[in-house]
């Protein structure tokens, strides 16, 4: 306390041999830099540990890594046009787009929010909601309006009455007949000869899809 | 003295050493005080490893998303996507692959139901992935190679309907096996029967949704989705499903690949439903392989400081309480010597007085594995999981010690460890370490947080030539404190190889690409002549390059294994301190 500070002089707060080092000796120099960013250790590691699991679980670790880029989860963000729009890019199917997922997961486990048009059209989710994203189709393609000319006209020789459900349930199922007649369509490519490229048509689908959150351009 | 005994009523003041760059995960207010269920509290390394580990398996994208959601606790979907500035469906995307892995969770916002819903993260599922090899090798070891891949795809895929993992594993199988043969569908439905007895597989709970089925307007609210309950809730957890399964794996050949694959897929997602098997995933029960993992150190310590036998009669102990013992116990269920004796494997015959030596020791031996709680039937005993683990704990930070400051360092910390408060003069003492080396090692370990330092003052004015100073270890805190250094570690070993790759990009490429021209060269049966030239486009120094590349990788990659360990050690430890939920 303040009282007690006339009485022994050299007397200190602490004893100084706890210190560990003694009168007279200098104190150590202060530092000028920053302790080095791998400082010198004093022993070294003990080696890792080797075996037949050890190796094994090493590559398993390296082929997940590997296997994980090329499942559909690996999500890559669509590569935004730089400069021109070009020709090509309609047919580029391999180019990851923002606003299809590539898988279908199941949607009655996830909210609703979520939900986006899956990307493969042959992999159909039976019994889905209609898709959030999906605009009203723009033109329905040559092959599937004859197809469902050629499907009416069978079922109108069978029986009228039945005609008019059937093509209520065909509006219904628009979802699950559309890649149906995607996947007739490619084999309909192989087998008629026509001079036109069936994968150079461009049903217009796509149209306007890209942008949907972008309001800066006009529609047109 | 009447001072002293006046001044110990004070309150005790638990200095905190200096902090210094190595603790920069903790907390501010001690080690690492949080509960690791409380995915809002994630410490900095913590948030660093998940980030890493999310762009690791899923891409930046999902990384970006994942972390921020992390760092933000709880978010809606409109909330992600204008804090991180990403297109929206990029952040729908993201947070369909978390949620199908079961990283992401969703429940109702803030404004009830009504509102719209808020995500949050699940932070130690990210955490596990780091422990994936791990899993798929103990399936291996357990299941065979059957169990082996289904595991794998389970845990690849995050959840999976029962009959699409037995179609897939059969197709990987039977593309490993010599022409002509194929795997039948049965023998991996028997793997997967086993798998889910023995409640490595579980089903992932479902929804407690109310599906509004038709096609409301956009504007619906969301259905009242109640927060995901924990599998184990629900009754039929384990129960496996009826479906009419026949069938062989189907060898997938290259010229087919486009066609087939997905005509295949398509009728395999018909055929699910036709099953009898919509809806019904399986998840890997994580916290099944975790008790495993626990056993076998529990058996693999005992067998290092004991011997053999000592092991074999712990690890039927554990077999025998397998079922019967709860998730969080402290013990197994007491076992009987006699039932010990008629359950040990039949190739260790040990006579009976000889079986209750070894108990006796067991019992005795400091490490303390296994209790004796009574005496019928011939000695009741349980295996102490909680202590057990408490000093696998313990003696993975007298090794850290040990190692990074020497064995008298070491010593030093154990008798801390033992003895709770010592002054320094008595560590002196204890220890037999000269005073000026002791001083030395103390404030070594000081500095780095592995040691603290307790004031009891004798007067009130906590002058420093009357106050006890006493060096004390806590068990908890500094478990918790390495905890955070091994997540660090791991994040600089991941990082350190990103590093590694990038820099010798180049170089990576163009060896593969020279083994895509050889592979294919081979393929079509080209001259030895033109292999060798194209194995020549890579030179002698670039070659060398290469190998020491693929050795530092393996040996980073190998290291993170390990590390991975001492995580699940720790961790295990601290989840055992914490009061069951």
């Amino acid at each position: 306390m303040a009282g007690s500070r006339g009485r022994g002089r050299s007397q200190f707060t602490f004893s100084v041999d706890a210190l560990g080092f003694g009168r007279g000796d200098s104190l150590p120099t202060s530092a000028q830099t920053p302790s080095p960013l791998f400082p010198p250790m004093q022993f070294r590691p003990v080696p890792l540990h080797a075996g037949e699991e050890v190796d094994y679980m090493l590559a398993l670790k390296q082929e997940l890594r590997a296997s994980s880029k090329n499942l559909p989860f690996h999500i890559k963000a669509a590569r935004t046009k730089t400069d021109v729009a070009r020709y090509s890019d309609k047919y580029q199917n391999g180019e990851p787009k923002n606003n299809c997922i590539e898988w279908s997961p199941d949607w009655s486990r996830m909210p609703k929010e979520l939900c986006i048009k899956v990307r493969k059209p042959r992999k159909t989710v039976i019994g889905a909601k209609p898709q959030l994203t999906r605009k009203p189709k723009v033109a329905a393609g040559k092959e599937e309006v004859l197809q469902k000319l050629e499907t009416l006209e069978k079922r109108e020789e069978e029986q009228h009455s039945e005609e008019e459900e059937d093509e209520e349930k065909k509006k219904q199922n628009d979802e699950e007949e559309e890649p149906d007649a995607d996947e007739d369509y490619d084999e309909e490519e192989i087998e008629d000869e026509t001079d036109y490229i069936m994968s150079y048509f461009d049903n217009g689908e796509d149209f306007g899809a890209d942008s949907d959150d972008n309001m800066d351009e006009a529609v047109y | 003295m009447r001072s002293d005994r006046r001044s110990l009523r004070h309150v005790f003041r638990e200095t905190v050493c200096v902090p210094n760059s190595s603790s920069a995960g903790r907390r501010s207010h001690h080690c690492g005080g949080r509960r690791s269920d409380m995915s809002s509290e994630m410490t900095a390394q913590e948030v660093r490893l998940c980030g890493l580990l999310l762009q690791e398996h899923f891409g930046d994208v999902v990384e970006k998303v994942g972390t921020h959601l992390i760092r933000s606790g709880v978010l809606t979907l409109r909330a992600l996507a204008h804090e991180t500035k990403l297109p929206l469906d990029l952040v729908k995307k993201s947070l369909c692959v978390l949620m199908q892995h079961g990283m992401c969770a969703f429940g109702a916002g803030r404004r009830g139901p009504a509102g719209p819903v808020e995500y949050h993260i699940i932070c130690e599922r990210i955490l596990h992935m780091l422990r994936y090899p791990r899993y798929i090798y103990t399936a291996k070891s357990l299941y065979g190679d059957t169990g082996e891949l289904i595991v794998e795809e389970i845990l690849q895929r995050g959840q999976m309907t029962m009959s699409s993992t037995v179609k897939t594993v059969a197709d990987r199988l039977t593309h490993n096996m010599p022409e002509g043969q194929s795997m039948d569908y049965s023998e991996v439905v028997s793997a997967f029967s086993r798998l889910v007895e023995t409640h490595f597989l579980q089903r992932c709970p479902p929804m407690a949704s109310a599906e509004s089925s038709s096609s409301g307007a956009d504007n619906t609210p969301l259905p009242a989705v109640t927060q995901p309950t924990e599998p184990e809730d629900h009754p039929e957890c384990y129960k496996l499903p009826y479906i009419n399964l026949t069938g062989q794996g189907k060898r997938r050949r290259s010229s087919e690949d486009g066609e087939a694959d997905p005509r295949a897929a398509k009728k395999a997602k018909t055929d699910s439903s036709e099953r009898g098997d919509e809806g019904i995933y399986w998840q890997v029960n994580f916290q099944r392989f975790h008790l495993h993992f626990r056993d076998q150190a529990i058996i693999s310590a005992v067998s290092c400081k004991l011997d053999q036998t000592s092991s074999e009669i712990v690890r039927t102990m554990l077999r025998m309480s397998e079922v019967t013992t709860p998730t969080h116990a402290a013990f197994t269920q007491a076992l009987s010597a006699n039932e010990i004796f008629r359950a040990l494997p039949s190739s260790y015959n040990i006579a009976r007085p000889i079986l209750d030596q070894y108990l006796t020791l067991l019992v005795d031996d400091p490490m303390e594995f296994v209790g004796k709680t009574g005496d019928s039937g011939g000695g009741m005993y349980v295996v102490n999981l909680h202590r057990a683990l408490a000093n696998l704990a313990r003696a993975t930070l007298e090794s850290v010690v040990q190692e990074r400051f020497g064995s008298r360092s070491a010593r030093i910390f154990r008798l801390l460890l033992r003895k709770r408060h010592l002054e320094q003069k008595q560590v002196e003492d204890f220890a037999m370490v000269p005073a000026k080396e002791a001083k030395d090692m103390l404030y070594t370990l000081l500095s780095e947080n592995l040691v603290q330092l307790q004031e009891i003052p004798k007067t009130p004015d906590y002058a420093p030539s009357r106050t006890f100073y006493l060096y004390t270890v806590n068990q908890l805190p500094t478990a918790r404190l390495l905890l955070q250094h091994c997540y660090k570690t791991v994040g600089n070993l991941i990082e350190r190889r990103l590093y590694e790759t990038k820099e010798n990009k180049r170089l990576l490429e163009k060896s593969q690409r020279i083994e895509a021209i050889l592979a294919s060269l081979q393929a079509t049966g080209a001259e030895a002549a033109q292999l060798t030239e194209v194995e020549e486009m890579i030179t002698a120094p670039e070659r060398q390059q290469l190998e020491s590349l693929r050795h530092h990788i393996n040996k980073l990659d190998s290291s993170e294994n390990q590390v991975d360990e001492t995580i699940f050690l720790l961790e295990s430890y601290i989840n055992s301190t914490q009061a069951p939920r």
